[in-house]
């Protein structure tokens, strides 16, 4: 249990992403089975228990103290299984700490009155860290930023193979993964490749480079259609088996029983998961409403009805095809879907063109209708196989040119890890009218990419002599009419959002260049925004 | 008997003794002053007389130069001095190297000014001492019972671990210049970590008055020289305000690692954005003040600053007559 809640308690501090990977394959490779197993299945969120609820661990607590010392600490600390963690009044003569295996073959067996006697002797047994991590494992949710794919990529490393031939094997094995471990570490075969229901690892598109790849690529060898406004799903009807995975392999069947409902078919489908009235795809913020729910109901499946547009065939009845090209790929998949007649599964129409300049027209000035809500082109090379990760060529995503706005930097804060000596979390706002007419600042997103390092230097610099106030790790700069520093900002979209001052939010913000030419009075006014999110078209480029 | 309060009561410059015409570390400038202890917040310049230990007094010269104080009285640990029947007496606190708790006494009632101290072991100071009494004196910083430090020498052990684990970085230790920073340079030390280790040059004075008082630390170098690469793998000691500063970008992706007792609270930790916090602290943690008052049983307990709330709720359950004097101008632990 120790060596977890360390993992744990370094992984809640860390915001780099390559000290993440080294955190978890330093675990897995030092700790034994069944130990590791049940930590990968833990930030994998393969495991989850609900096992103590919040009230019953204040009871427990409020049980051995004083009520009122425990309410200050908890007031001083914000956060319930770390106070409980720290206050613990433990009983002398405690016993042994339990390992992680202990704890959770106990929560997988025990009834909940068990469960709630061993909380109190594992807590007593416990330190600090221990009882920390012991407490976020019973409560349902680690929220140490670790995402399964990351995990997945850790265990990668371990065994020195493609994250791809984790995620395809993936799916049959079940914590503590004793076979898996075998596998990596070279003292087992490779686990079977072909259980039912399986996760694919995706094809990935690069982006084009307008001013290179046209001149090398010719336009008969490609197929275009319209990239929709989504998440990348996998519907897998296999044996009886039907589950729906994201692209990083995590499943959500149980978020989209509308969806899943409908695989009828035998085989495994790639394609964009899309809110679908009428056979229309709707926006992206419709598609919003339904992601990240744990229950769905039958109002909110009627009020968005999800759907697949479906763009590629993985598996046709029992025959992998992915070795297969594109167009006869496409061939099976467009049978497949005809045969299907569901209002849950369409097909991603292909766009015919001729030249570049005619996809550039396509792209720039979609026709009527729901290619307006696209994003921009997808380019797919008609003989190309499907292969994992993101190879170069076979597929380019060509996006829309992003809308664009000057905004004039108010806060800035500062950054973590490699950039914790940075202020390089920005604020930007544009220029509305106060109940006095008088124009004032409002905050309407905030960035912290887009920049070079040179330019982050720069700002940092102008922020560091330009505060004017100081919270915490958040410095309040000056912005004045003809004092500040501006940024072109550019983003993807635009929502109404009553819970944001301005009203609006934008999609995928980032400073897209700074404007050291303009004052802030240049900066975009705020009816500029609500023009767009009237319009939804792109600034003209 | 008579009242504590005839002896020593809380003035807006700080503790005063109207028999002995003094004041126990003032936050402005008076005629006498008894100071516990080196740090800013209880150490001031600008005092007529000033009565500390001697270790206290060299701190002070060196912070603020020689002439910081029109007189000074060395007083060293356990040396009564006598002032019109006023027997003052400093004794360890175990705080930082110097630091003493003033033991007041007059006509039969003994009163202990514990300034800042903690109970757990430090290499570079004498442990605190516990002086029974009639009332006792205490800060508290910590006095909540969320307070639990664990032993240093285990922290220690997680820096080195992270040192062994991350090879390629450099481990950016942020600790108060006064005490922090050579306690964990020898607690370090003591762990068998005998590479170089690199200090920010706001270290260097008083790290040099540590080694002249017999502690010592080991091959140290000024962090300042050398090009990136040569700070990997290094173990580098910045007072906390360094940590996010422009001079940090020097090093090699640093870990920035903080040492102090309020590293115990993630929220903390991230606000700071720190990597790796190390729970170290020269004050007493919640379990060390209430074992204090409990070795003590104190008639009364003053409480200077801090939470006081917390330990005033436990002296309640406890049936320890208390007080809260809510002294101002004495920092926590690290305030920036």
């Amino acid at each position: 249990m120790r060596a977890f809640a360390d993992l744990l308690d370094r992984l809640s501090l860390t915001a780099s992403r390559n000290t993440k990977l080294t955190l978890v394959r330093d675990y897995l490779a030092s700790t034994p089975d069944p130990d590791r197993g049940w930590a990968l299945a833990a930030l994998t969120g393969e495991l989850r228990f609900d096992a103590a609820k919040p009230t019953f661990i204040r009871k427990a607590v409020e049980a051995r103290m004083d009520p009122l010392l425990f309410r200050w600490s908890y007031d001083f600390v914000g956060d319930l299984a770390e106070t409980v963690s720290l206050v613990w009044p433990a009983r002398p003569g405690a016993n042994r700490e339990p390992t992680l295996d202990e704890v959770i073959e106990a929560l997988r067996g025990a009834s909940r009155s068990d469960v709630q006697r061993l909380i109190e002797t594992w807590l007593d047994a416990l330190e600090p860290t221990g009882r920390w991590a012991l407490l976020k494992l019973m409560t349902g949710g680690l929220r140490v930023g670790v995402s399964s794919r990351l995990a997945k990529q850790a265990l990668a490393d371990l065994g020195g193979v493609e994250i791809g031939a984790i995620e395809e094997v993936w799916h049959a094995q079940e914590p503590p993964y004793p076979a898996l471990f075998a596998w990596l570490q070279g003292h087992g075969e490779a686990p079977s490749t072909t259980s039912p229901g399986r996760f694919r690892p995706v094809m990935l598109a690069q982006a084009l480079d307008e001013a290179v790849d046209f001149a090398k690529l010719d336009p008969a060898d490609y197929a275009c259609e319209w990239k929709w406004d989504g998440i990348r799903v996998q519907a897998v009807s296999e044996q009886g088996v039907t589950r729906l995975y994201t692209r990083t392999g995590d499943d959500i069947s149980k978020t989209f029983p509308d969806v899943v409902r409908a695989l009828t078919f035998e085989g495994a489908i790639d394609g964009e998961l899309v809110v679908m009235s009428q056979g229309k795809v709707a926006s992206f913020s419709d598609l919003q409403q339904r992601l990240n729910r744990k229950t769905v109901d039958a109002k909110l499946m009627a009020s968005y009805p999800a759907g697949i547009r479906a763009y590629d065939l993985l598996a046709d009845g029992a025959e992998d095809t992915r070795h297969l090209p594109f167009s006869e790929r496409r061939q099976r998949l467009e049978a497949l879907i005809a045969t299907l007649a569901s209002p849950h599964i369409d097909l991603s129409p292909l766009q015919p063109f001729d030249s570049w300049a005619q996809l550039a027209d396509l792209r720039a000035d979609p026709p009527p209708g729901e290619a307006q809500v696209a994003e921009g082109v997808m380019l797919k090379r008609w003989d190309s196989a499907y292969l994992a990760g993101r190879p170069k060529g076979p597929w380019f995503k060509w996006k829309r040119d992003p809308f664009l706005i000057d905004a004039v930097l108010i806060y800035a804060q500062r950054g973590h890890g490699k950039r914790s000596s940075f202020y390089s979390d920005y604020t930007f706002a544009v220029w509305t009218p106060d109940e006095t007419g008088q124009l004032v600042l409002t905050p309407v997103g905030k960035a912290y990419f887009g920049f070079t390092d040179d330019e982050l230097k720069q700002i940092d610099k102008f922020v560091r002599d330009n505060t004017t106030e100081r919270f915490g790790p958040v410095r309040s700069v000056r912005a004045e009419p003809d004092f500040g520093m501006v940024f072109e900002v550019a983003f993807e979209g635009l929502q109404a959002s009553p819970r944001h001052k301005s009203g609006l939010a934008m999609r995928f913000p980032r400073i897209h260049r700074i404007r050291w030419d303009k004052p802030p009075r240049d900066a975009d006014h705020l009816t500029t925004l609500q023009a767009m999110l009237a319009a939804q078209t792109p600034a003209a480029s | 008997m008579i009242k504590p309060e005839t002896l020593l009561h809380p003035s807006p410059a700080g503790l005063y003794c109207p028999p002995g015409d003094f004041y126990v570390d003032p936050t402005r400038p008076v005629d006498r002053a008894v100071i516990t202890h080196g740090h800013a917040d209880h150490a001031r310049a600008g005092h007529g007389v000033v009565v500390a230990t001697p270790e206290t007094l060299a701190i002070m010269a060196q912070r603020y130069g020689a002439d910081f104080a029109g007189a000074t009285q060395p007083a060293p640990y356990g040396v009564p001095i006598l002032r019109d029947g006023v027997q003052v007496t400093l004794v360890p606190a175990g705080h930082v190297l110097g630091s003493a708790q003033a033991v007041v006494a007059w006509k039969g009632l003994t009163m202990v000014v514990s300034g800042d101290y903690k109970r757990a072991r430090d290499p570079t100071c004498p442990p605190f001492e516990p002086v029974p009494c009639d009332v006792f004196i205490t800060e508290a910083t910590f006095g909540l019972p969320v307070f639990r430090h664990p032993p240093a020498d285990q922290e220690v052990a997680r820096l080195l671990r992270s040192v062994a684990q991350f090879p390629d970085r450099s481990h950016l230790v942020g600790a108060y210049a006064l005490g922090k920073a050579q306690r964990v340079i020898a607690l370090l030390r003591e762990a068998g970590w005998d590479k170089t280790i690199y200090v920010h040059g706001a270290l260097e004075k008083l790290n040099r008055l540590y080694q002249n008082h017999g502690q010592e630390l080991g091959p140290l170098a000024p962090a300042t020289t050398g090009t990136k690469a040569d700070f990997a793998g290094a173990i580098i000691i910045a007072p906390p305000s360094a940590l996010q500063d422009r001079w940090s970008r020097r090093f090699p992706d640093p870990v920035g690692a903080f040492a102090s007792g309020w590293m115990q609270v993630r929220a903390r930790a991230r606000q700071r954005g720190v990597e790796l916090p190390l729970v170290i602290s020269d004050h007493a943690d919640w379990d060390e003040l209430t074992q204090t008052v409990e070795d003590l049983r104190p008639g009364e307990l003053w409480i200077t600053h801090g939470r006081e709330e917390g330990l005033m709720r436990w002296c309640e359950l406890n049936g320890v007559k208390a007080r809260a004097l809510a002294m101002v101008g004495y920092d926590d632990e690290d305030a920036e």
